[in-house]
């Protein structure tokens, strides 16, 4: 029975792997509106678009982690 | 905050453990591994960083800057030997200019020459025609005049033979004077 | 993929599916036993040392011959070298040229174990949480030190927004500091987690591919999420040496 809560558990965490996608789709999406309103700044802040992308991913991948965790160790 | 993430991790590895007796769990949580994947992870990264930093990032940077280098160097030999090319040009256009020049005064030249040449013998012939012509201008007029009194006895003896031939006596002075006043008339 | 195609004969015969998507991840001696001691040759350790293999051959013999017009693999290797070196120029200054090998290292090991980890019946050690968590706190650790040895206690600036109103001062010092020493726990486990979840997920489809109905789906499926590993391959290890080059010019220059 705390088994399958625990699975129930981490179908929940997952939903947090699609917020995370929301997150990065927002950054990604921003970014091109942007770059397509100023091309020529485009290219210097492509360093600072991974990084967005890469903050907002973190917290999906927790969520991901939290869900494998309840998986697999719990 | 990292010890208690540690901490965590603890509690989650003896979950692990347990689970993993059973078939299942996560493998990146047996802690009994840790001590084998750093070590293992410490010697790699050693060894990296001493093959970077001793031998590839010096001589991958020595090639970047070499070619950096022998860049610049053959945009100079570029340059120089452009130069010397439109050097090279002129003094050709300058070599050609003289040789034409060279060729004009050789053609005047020679037309001169020529012109000399010619003229002295325009004026030879000229002369030797003038000389021909008086030679047969004279002979001409010899002929013509020859010919004149060849005409006149002709003439006298002509009228002669009309007169005595119509019957009657050619008086010689008479018909004479008459001849020699026709043929001036 | 050993497991895989057991674990598809195993369901064949009962009928079943059977998912063993962590299997992968399964530290082993490499010449068999089950001690596990801190100097057992196993299967991490081997592709450790097959990534020291792809690094010496790119970067090294690759660069042998010093062509000044470049081979294949010296463009590759002068590629790697340039991505990095102004990486490290960019967002560090000329400053943090000194410590471009470190940065490098980082760089190549971690491409370098993704890329191989993607290789069928591998085994990537960048999806462990060992791994990753001393990558992380090495850069952590080194960063920190050398912020302190730079700048003295005006490291502590990092911490001290000047251009908030003062009343905030205190709240943002605290908010940064959680942040501050959150980055080694994002560092470490964005790395793992997104290699982990690829590994498993294809792992996870490979195992639908057990079911005659679905198996066509489930290979397009693995072709589709193998296209999308290799860019996260990648990326990761982009996105890790960007956050070690910010995190190093927080170190040389703490003014906000």
């Amino acid at each position: 029975m705390e088994g399958d809560l625990a699975h129930i558990g981490a179908g929940l965490a997952a939903i947090g792997s699609g917020a995370a996608a929301i997150g990065v789709g927002n950054v990604a999406g921003n970014f091109l509106s942007g770059a397509l309103r100023n091309p020529s700044a485009a290219a210097s802040q492509t360093a600072t678009l991974f990084i967005g992308i890469a903050f907002a991913e973190a917290l999906g991948i927790f969520s991901f982690l939290v869900a494998l965790l309840l998986m697999f160790a719990v | 905050m990292a010890t208690e993430t540690h901490d965590a991790g603890q509690a989650a590895a003896e979950m692990a453990h347990g689970a993993a007796e059973s078939g299942a769990g996560m493998p990146q949580l047996d802690f009994s591994t840790y001590p084998n994947q750093v070590f293992w992870l410490v010697v790699t990264l050693v060894v990296i960083y001493l093959i970077l930093s001793r031998v590839a990032l010096p001589r991958i940077g020595g090639i970047l800057s070499e070619r950096a280098g022998t860049i610049t160097n053959d945009l100079a030999a570029a340059e120089d030997l452009k130069v010397k090319a439109a050097e090279a040009e002129e003094a050709y256009n300058q070599a050609l200019a003289e040789a034409r020049a060279e060729a004009q005064r050789i053609a005047a030249e020679a037309r001169a020459e020529i012109q000399v040449g010619l003229d002295d013998a325009i004026a030879r012939a000229d002369a030797e025609i003038a000389a021909k012509a008086a030679e047969s201008e004279k002979a001409i007029a010899e002929i013509r005049a020859g010919a004149l009194e060849s005409i006149e006895i002709v003439a006298k003896d002509t009228a002669a033979e009309i007169v005595s031939a119509l019957g009657f006596k050619s008086d010689e002075a008479a018909v004479t004077g008459a001849v020699t006043e026709r043929m001036k008339g | 993929m050993a497991t895989e195609a057991q674990g598809a004969e195993h369901a064949a015969e009962s009928g079943g599916l059977v998912f063993h998507p962590m299997d992968q991840f399964i530290v082993k001696p490499l010449f068999g036993g089950d001690t596990l001691a801190w100097y057992t040759p196993t299967n991490a350790a081997l592709w450790m040392g097959l990534s020291i293999v792809a690094i010496i051959v790119l970067l090294v013999m690759g660069s042998s011959r010093r062509a000044v017009v470049p081979s294949r693999m010296q463009s590759v290797a002068e590629l790697a070298y340039g991505f990095v070196h102004k990486m490290v120029v960019d967002i560090c200054g000329k400053e943090g040229v000194k410590y471009f090998p470190y940065v490098m290292t980082l760089f190549m090991f971690i491409v370098s174990a993704n890329f191989l980890g993607l290789l069928p019946l591998s085994f990537s050690t960048t999806s462990h949480f060992a791994v990753t968590v001393v990558l992380a706190l090495l850069v952590f650790l080194s960063v920190t030190v050398l912020g302190f040895v730079k700048n003295g206690a005006a490291f502590l600036g990092l911490f001290w927004v000047s251009s908030a109103p003062l009343a905030l001062r205190p709240i943002l010092a605290i908010i940064e500091l959680i942040s501050y020493f959150v980055r080694p726990v994002s560092h470490s486990i964005r790395l793992a987690g997104n290699l982990m979840a690829g590994h498993a997920v294809i792992k996870v489809f490979a195992g639908f591919a057990a079911l005659t109905v679905v198996s066509p789906v489930s290979v397009l499926a693995i072709t589709a999420m193998y296209g999308l590993e290799v860019l996260v391959a990648f990326i990761q290890a982009y996105v890790f040496t960007i956050l070690t080059c910010v995190y190093l010019k927080d170190a040389l220059h703490p003014s906000h």
